[in-house]
């Protein structure tokens, strides 16, 4: 197991040095993670502008590329407009609690391989708890809080629709997203993110696939995974929190200045970081097919590899908003507790059962073909409970509602 | 492929050389679409070649306009130099067009045909004074083209064809002068001659 050492090697020596060093890994990470903020935006209006017969903005430098830079320095130079009935302090706090898990948790997220800085090694991410992926967890439940609160303190009545919208969609969502990481942990065997990619390096299945564990775990928990991310993130077809046909603005109608602009920040910085911890969890993270000794591309072409690989999630997402009509909320809540969790509960039971099989083919089909029975059979009484309790409901109307 | 279907088609837009993905935004403020041929945009006083003012001063135009944003005051011509013929021209002559909506009322209520609607809507000013066009600037120059306003974005071609037309000249409705420009004739800049059912 010294394969899978939990921990930065940084860390082994504390003093001046790897504290400095630990302080520029944090404003490099900050940094690169606002200047993808800033590239989403840009990418996400020029992609969707492509794909519905636009131009999308190209006013702003080459190709309109720092139009999201003018906007962004317009809303911080804009009144911040506090509401009458709003709940000030909360009010205030709201942006913040939405903010900062958002670049939190892109901290635990592997970019490269390993680094050496001063005669230090260290890896190529900002921290390696050993607690890993459940701090990504941790930080979308907090930022349930950022998007509740500002609907709550508003006291405007729209962004309180949008808000209690948004805890219910995260809140059921988080359920099928940690469900889904659940079958990757299982494989790995730890919680670490370095571990994770390190599990998926080399090569799979008869040296031609790579071992990663988007086919590792056979496709399901990764659709899983990708879709109750998607919720996760409020983005298009799930963006039922911020519906402008129904909701004016959603939890943020009542912001403006800075508040708006975290908020925005948010948004963006939530979705590339996701698509970094989709990479991480089911693509290997920053692993690729060829690798070369050279001193800088040793260390150069895993993050060359892990961008490219996040590339084309922001792509998808942006794919996805420009071609899926919005839920209505009846069927965003079946998709999210009838379909998805049901789905990542039966995968991990077969995992599992797949896991803790002897060592032989046979006897996995076996473990695996049972464990499919008894996801099905679950699956049969659940349902049919379900039926009975409505029946029973429709029989007697002062037992229903 | 039911679902997957319209990912097909999205994409397939991103190739602006293929059948559905011509790319139609117009580049607005380099390239402008030609603007319909009725388009009623700000207002122009017109005056007769000689350089009379059309405007008598007679305040129909105030009194038809919806919007109330018409403020015109009449007074006696002075005889020595007389500003429009008759007895009386208009002395004030203001519009507000922060309150017009170019419903065109006044230029159907004017009995001279002194007032007429350009093509021109695009000014933007920073001032609500700038938004009131007094009577200099709204009365025409020698040749009889409207005054370009500093914050106003004009393209050739936008002050012909105004929205004040020849009227028919047949009120009795008698056929022998349908679609015959008699009296007015002589309206000034961008007055078109009438079409058969008027």
């Amino acid at each position: 197991m010294s394969l899978l050492a939990v921990g930065d090697p940084l860390l082994n020596k504390v003093d001046l040095v790897t504290v400095l060093i630990v302080l520029v890994k944090t404003v490099v990470t900050f940094g690169v993670v606002l200047v993808s903020v800033l590239f989403m935006v840009w990418f996400e209006r020029k992609i969707i502008s492509d794909m519905q017969n636009r131009v999308g903005p190209d006013y702003a430098g080459p190709w309109g590329i720092l139009q999201s830079l003018a906007d962004g320095v317009k809303l911080f130079f804009k009144e911040g407009f506090l509401p009458d009935r709003a709940d000030h302090r909360v009010y205030r706090l709201a942006p913040y609690l939405s903010a900062v898990p958002a670049f939190l948790s892109f901290a635990i997220v592997p970019v490269g391989g390993q680094i050496t800085i001063a005669h230090r090694v260290t890896y190529l991410q900002l921290a390696d708890p050993p607690f890993g992926i459940l701090w990504m967890l941790c930080m979308s439940g907090v930022a349930v809080y950022g998007v509740m609160l500002a609907g709550w303190s508003s006291g405007s009545k729209y962004p309180l629709l949008g808000s209690v919208r948004a805890s219910a969609q995260m809140v059921s969502y988080e359920a099928a997203l940690g469900l889904s990481v659940a079958s990757v942990v299982l494989v790995t065997g730890s919680l670490s993110t370095h571990d994770i990619v390190l599990q998926q390096a080399g090569a799979g299945i008869r040296h031609i696939l790579p071992n990663w564990n988007i086919i590792q775990l056979a496709l399901v928990p990764f659709v899983v995974f990708l879709i109750a991310v998607t919720a996760e993130l409020n983005r298009p077809p799930f963006d039922l929190v911020e519906a402008e046909s129904e909701l004016v603005g959603g939890f943020n109608t009542e912001y403006s200045s800075i508040g708006f602009a975290l908020f925005y920040l948010a948004e963006f910085m939530n979705t590339v970081t996701m698509s970094a911890i989709i990479v991480t969890l089911f693509l290997g993270g920053p692993s690729g097919p060829w690798y070369s000794t050279a001193p800088i591309l040793n260390w150069a072409l895993p993050i060359v590899y892990f961008v490219a690989k996040v590339f084309i999630f922001l792509f998808v997402y942006v794919w996805l908003r420009a071609t899926l009509p919005r839920l209505r909320y009846d069927q965003l809540m079946d998709l999210g507790w009838k379909v998805l969790i049901p789905v990542a509960l039966g995968w991990l039971l077969v995992i599992a059962a797949i896991r803790i099989a002897p060592n032989s083919n046979t006897s996995r089909f076996a473990y695996a073909g049972g464990a499919v029975v008894v996801a099905f059979a679950c699956y049969f009484m659940l349902s049919r409970a379900v039926a009975l309790g409505r029946e029973r409901a429709a029989e007697s109307p002062e037992l229903g509602r | 492929m039911g679902l997957l279907d319209g990912f097909a088609v999205t994409l397939k837009k991103m190739n602006h050389s293929s059948d559905t993905g011509a790319v139609v935004t117009s580049r607005y403020p380099e390239v402008k679409r030609p603007k319909p041929e009725r388009f009623h945009g700000r207002h122009v006083l017109n005056r007769y070649e000689d350089g009379m003012e059309k405007c008598i001063g007679c305040e129909l135009c105030a009194g038809v306009c919806p919007a109330r944003c018409i403020h015109v005051r009449g007074a006696d011509n002075p005889p020595d130099a007389p500003v429009a013929p008759g007895e009386r021209y208009g002395f004030v002559y203001e519009i507000n067009f922060l309150r017009c909506i170019h419903c065109d009322l006044c230029v159907e209520a004017c009995p001279t045909e002194a007032i007429t609607e350009s093509k021109m809507f695009e000014f933007s000013f920073t001032d609500r004074h700038d938004a009131i066009y007094t009577k200099s600037e709204l009365v025409v120059d020698d040749e009889g083209r409207p005054r370009e306003l500093p914050w106003e974005d004009w393209r050739e071609g936008d002050d012909e064809e105004t929205s004040g037309w020849m009227r028919a000249t047949s009120p009795s409705g008698s056929a022998t002068y349908e679609g015959r420009p008699l009296w007015s004739a002589e309206l000034g800049y961008g007055v078109r001659p009438p079409e058969p059912p008027q």
